[in-house]
């Protein structure tokens, strides 16, 4: 099914602190640009897939949207995955569109945690909190502790994944945190929980986006201007907690990133550019290692020295990423591969043939990948 | 003064009981598989290698190894803020099960894979299972 569904319109809200906003109207104004982006009439929706709100989390959320948009869809419903969702709601949407389940499907994502609650950033890992193991930034420190000592990943090399990202963040109109970031001010960066700092850490920010999917034909004959071929997705979960993994330095975005590139008909030297969930910088060094741009253990060496800077080998989050652009979990990702793939991107990679995306949930619980094509 | 009545206590369970109640004694305990002799923590209803349910309880020996640690710099809980900077770390013990923990010493010395020794402490009256260099 390789290209056979398109994404087709993309939408989103401002960025930062939204007060008084709730995570409906957030969706309902997310989704009304996206279908205003790709030209649809909204009664042509028949698939509303959501991601549920992360700092409030609702029983039957994706019912409620429905209600509050006015769509009794054919297919619909919330998938919990944490960030991994967003992709992995676009996969199941093309599959079910393929199948013939519906025709045309939006999925969104909206939270507030910025002016509302992130508590659910900030809690307790259960029976734990007695040792004081407390907040996401922490787990995610356990895994970069064990790479830098195992591999002899420097924070230097951490901090060149985090001044990468701000400088395209600069660049972005729309990024909540417009500032770029030298190695120099990254070594000055206070200790959140060592060995991770401030400036490794993703933004919290109140916002939403949608984007809306239909097959490559459907698009065609309604017109759609710039449709985005899917080339690929996949999945794959760790799904044990960060002190019973294993091994910390390897995680399911292995099998994720070799299903989706498997199904694009791509190896990672073939791919021109990428979007990899930031959350935290460690994150997406070990991200690109599991993809296998660079050899397990290897990815602080291949991420230093601006490889992933407009201009470089493999330019990454040229928005800003959730370092810059805004902290939503991943869904303003998509968006800037579709722009990018459209040639409509503020930091356009000229030449560019096909976008890797990432997304992913917990403590690299959960991933999911995207490849997106060029538009004809 | 650390304020005792804020300790994040243990919400302990029917099947975490046995594991609180045993620390509390002086032991560190661990779930065995009576089907196919894996060994884990935290304790669970299940073996999650071959889904047999009731599996047995074992004392562990105490030594173990530091399979990673942190730092906090940050306060998540005002119990904690006052002790900044404390460490948490991911400890395996010899028999496999992996558990967080706390690592007493001087955050310099530690280091991936390091021997470490069970050293059980009481916390706001709860004993935890905390672990020195060994």
């Amino acid at each position: 099914m390789r290209g056979n569904v398109v994404i087709a319109g993309i939408g989103q809200t401002a960025f930062g602190k939204l007060p008084g906003r709730g995570t409906i109207s957030l969706n309902i104004e997310a989704c009304r640009n996206a279908l205003a982006d790709a030209g649809i009439e909204k009664d042509a929706v028949d698939a509303l897939l959501v991601k549920p709100p992360t700092s409030n989390p609702q029983f039957m959320y994706g019912q409620t949207l429905a209600e509050a948009m006015g769509l009794q869809p054919r297919v619909g419903g919330a998938w919990d995955q944490g960030g991994a969702a967003n992709i992995s709601l676009i996969a199941f949407a093309a599959m079910a569109i393929e199948h013939g389940q519906c025709d045309i499907a939006l999925v969104c994502y909206a939270d507030n945690p910025r002016t509302g609650s992130r508590h659910a950033y900030e809690k307790a890992w259960g029976e734990d909190a007695a040792y004081g193991w407390f907040g996401v930034p922490a787990g995610y420190a356990m895994l970069a502790r064990r790479h830098m000592d195992e591999f002899g990943t420097t924070s230097d090399q951490l901090g060149a994944i985090a001044v990468a990202i701000r400088k395209h963040g600069a660049a972005n109109p729309h990024a909540q945190l417009r500032k770029t970031l030298t190695l120099e001010q990254y070594r000055e960066s206070p200790w959140v929980v060592d060995p991770l700092r401030r400036d490794d850490c993703c933004l919290v920010s109140d916002g939403a986006a949608a984007v809306v999917l239909m097959s490559a034909q459907r698009a065609k004959s309604l017109g759609v201007k710039k449709p985005v071929p899917i080339l690929g997705f996949g999945q794959g979960h760790s799904s044990w907690d960060v002190a019973q993994r294993a091994d910390l330095t390897r995680t399911g975005a292995e099998n994720s990133g070799k299903t989706a590139l498997n199904m694009a008909g791509l190896r990672p030297q073939d791919i021109d550019m990428a979007q990899i969930y930031d959350c935290f910088t460690i994150t997406v060094l070990m991200t690109l290692e599991a993809y296998g741009f660079a050899p397990h253990g290897q990815g602080g060496p291949y991420c230093a020295g601006g490889r992933l800077e407009i201009g470089g080998e493999l330019p990454l989050n040229t928005a800003g990423g959730l370092l810059s652009e805004t902290g939503m979990p991943g869904l303003q990702l998509v968006t800037e591969g579709v722009r990018q793939m459209r040639g409509e991107a503020t930091l356009q990679v000229k030449g560019a043939e096909n976008c890797v995306v990432s997304n992913q949930g917990g403590i690299m619980h959960t991933h999911s990948t995207l490849v997106l094509g060029q538009c004809e | 003064m650390t304020n005792e009545t804020l300790f994040p206590a243990p919400q302990v369970s029917e099947v975490t009981a046995p594991y609180w109640r045993a620390l509390d004694e002086g032991r560190l305990m661990f779930q065995r598989c009576t089907s196919c002799e894996h060994a884990w923590l935290p304790p669970r209803g299940e073996c999650p290698r071959c889904l047999a349910r009731e599996p047995r309880w074992e004392t562990a020996s105490g030594n173990a190894r530091l399979v990673s640690w942190v730092v906090y710099h940050h306060g998540y809980h005002d119990y904690f803020a006052r002790r900044l900077p404390y460490n948490v770390a991911v400890v395996e013990l010899a028999e496999g099960p992996r558990l967080i923990s706390n690592v007493k010493a001087v955050h310099d010395m530690l280091c991936i894979d390091m021997r470490l020794k069970l050293a059980i402490e009481r916390e706001a009256g709860v004993a935890l299972a905390r672990f020195a260099p060994a």
